[in-house]
């Protein structure tokens, strides 16, 4: 018999279901004095260098609601492109976001620094991009996105490169809407469905 | 961070479209999911180790409780090591959990169902691991629900898991039931899970060994998550 390699099996994933916020984001649920802090209140302190940024947008589903009970993750490097815990890296930036749709409105909203490139080596660079997970009762494995920025140039980024369909691309591009501010709507399921990834 | 990440095996994790799971309908992408060897924007990821823990964080006996009281029902040691898929431990991890309390009764404001909320329980907690991968909580075992998805669907005993690897791309939800309970083969979102040796996975096994006799009984569940791959020859700089 061939020699196997042994692996253990995953942990599979489940949903997060409608109460997430309990375990996650406990004051948006109406637990007064929760037992533990919401961590993810704060991407990038009020010294972080490069341009402040506030991004809002929703997550929809395939009959065009928003979720009203969604989690969303985020995480991205510095204006230096580098991330948090790396030589060099910005210790205003902690880089790690997590926001709770609201549940009248299903809006989010949060406010970071805008991230440099992220450099590849041998002159290689993804552009500035913010990483999202999002889930939520009926998401059965969190959906990994990101967002990136209308002002820049895309044509290099080499993940970008390997998507087939180019017109694709654009769900991944957030909208300017003023100074500073950017709208990200993230399309679960039909017409304009946002691109998810596996990696 | 310590090079790319194994690619997930397939048919471990439940597909998006899930129709017995009705919320699963409109809540799926259509398309398939994009694929790609991992960056550094998911070989790295968030480290809660400056995160002061409250001497109760995991104890959810006692952390929404009273002065002098403790939460109502079973009390229960949920314990275990969370690992990488190549048997490595994964230390100072953070681990978050929520659940219902002994009646089925979530503390959420969109919560209804009829049960009685526990003044003494709030249902949250959390633990970062230790340098062997262990973690441990201590709660009450949580009751079955009701829920609105056929017309008469009731959740099995569950705690909720959140887990972070050390990086973004090791990110896991997911759900432990316990050993024994006849719910587990009724429940359209543990039944997402198409594979019966992978949903075995989040069955608690009652712990003998570890149960505090005349205190708490307990439960080992152990977490294994995506793996990096040993990296020999990569044009990639020095501590990305």
């Amino acid at each position: 018999m061939a020699q196997r390699p042994e692996k253990l099996i995953l942990t599979p994933s489940q949903t997060a279901g409608p109460y997430v916020h309990i375990g996650l984001a406990p004051e948006a649920c109406g637990i007064e004095d929760a037992p533990v802090a919401t961590l993810g209140r704060e991407i990038a302190g009020p010294g972080a260098k490069g341009e402040r940024i506030t991004v809002t947008g929703r997550v929809v589903d395939g009959g065009d609601l928003p979720l009203r009970d969604c989690l969303i993750e985020t995480w991205q490097a510095d204006a230096s492109g580098i991330y948090s815990g790396h030589a060099g890296a910005d210790p205003e930036v902690g880089g790690f976001g997590r926001i709770a749709a609201d549940f009248g409105t299903g809006e989010f909203s949060f406010e970071t620094i805008k991230p440099g490139a992220v450099s590849l080596g041998a002159d290689r660079a993804v552009p500035p991009h913010i990483s999202f997970w999002i889930f939520a009762r009926g998401i059965n494995h969190g959906l990994h996105t990101r967002m990136y920025f209308p002002e820049d140039d895309l044509s290099g980024d080499p993940l970008l490169g390997r998507i087939e369909h180019r017109d694709r691309i654009a769900t991944m591009v957030a909208e300017a809407t003023g100074p500073g501010e950017y709208r990200f709507e993230i399309r679960l399921q039909g017409p304009g469905e946002t691109v998810f990834f596996d990696i | 961070m310590t090079g790319r990440l194994i690619p997930r095996e397939a048919g471990i994790h439940p597909p998006a479209f899930t129709p017995t799971y009705k919320t699963s309908v409109l809540r799926s992408p259509q398309r398939a999911l994009i694929s790609f060897d991992s960056s550094p924007s998911e070989e790295t990821g968030p480290t809660f180790g400056h995160v002061k823990l409250g001497a109760l964080d995991n104890d959810l006996l006692l952390n929404y409780a009273r002065p002098g009281a403790s939460a109502i029902g079973e009390r229960i040691i949920v314990h275990g090591r969370l690992l990488d898929e190549n048997g490595r431990p994964i230390p100072g991890a953070l681990i978050e959990i929520w659940q219902a309390n002994a009646g089925g009764r979530y503390r959420h404001k969109k919560d209804g169902y009829l049960a009685a909320l526990d003044p003494d329980f709030g249902g949250c907690g959390r633990t970062i691991t230790g340098e062997d991968g262990s973690y441990a909580f201590r709660t009450v075992k949580p009751g079955a629900y009701p829920w609105p998805n056929g017309p008469n669907e009731w959740r099995p005993a569950h705690i909720h898991f959140s887990i972070f690897g050390h990086s973004f791309g090791q990110r896991l939800i997911s759900q432990m039931y316990f050993e024994g309970d006849p719910l587990i083969a009724r429940c359209p979102i543990a039944q997402t899970i198409p594979d019966k040796a992978a949903l075995d996975r989040l069955i608690a096994g009652l712990d003998m060994s570890e149960t505090k006799p005349m205190d708490a009984i307990a439960y080992r569940f152990d977490i294994v998550l995506r793996g990096h791959r040993q990296t020999l020859f990569e044009n990639r700089p020095e501590g990305m």
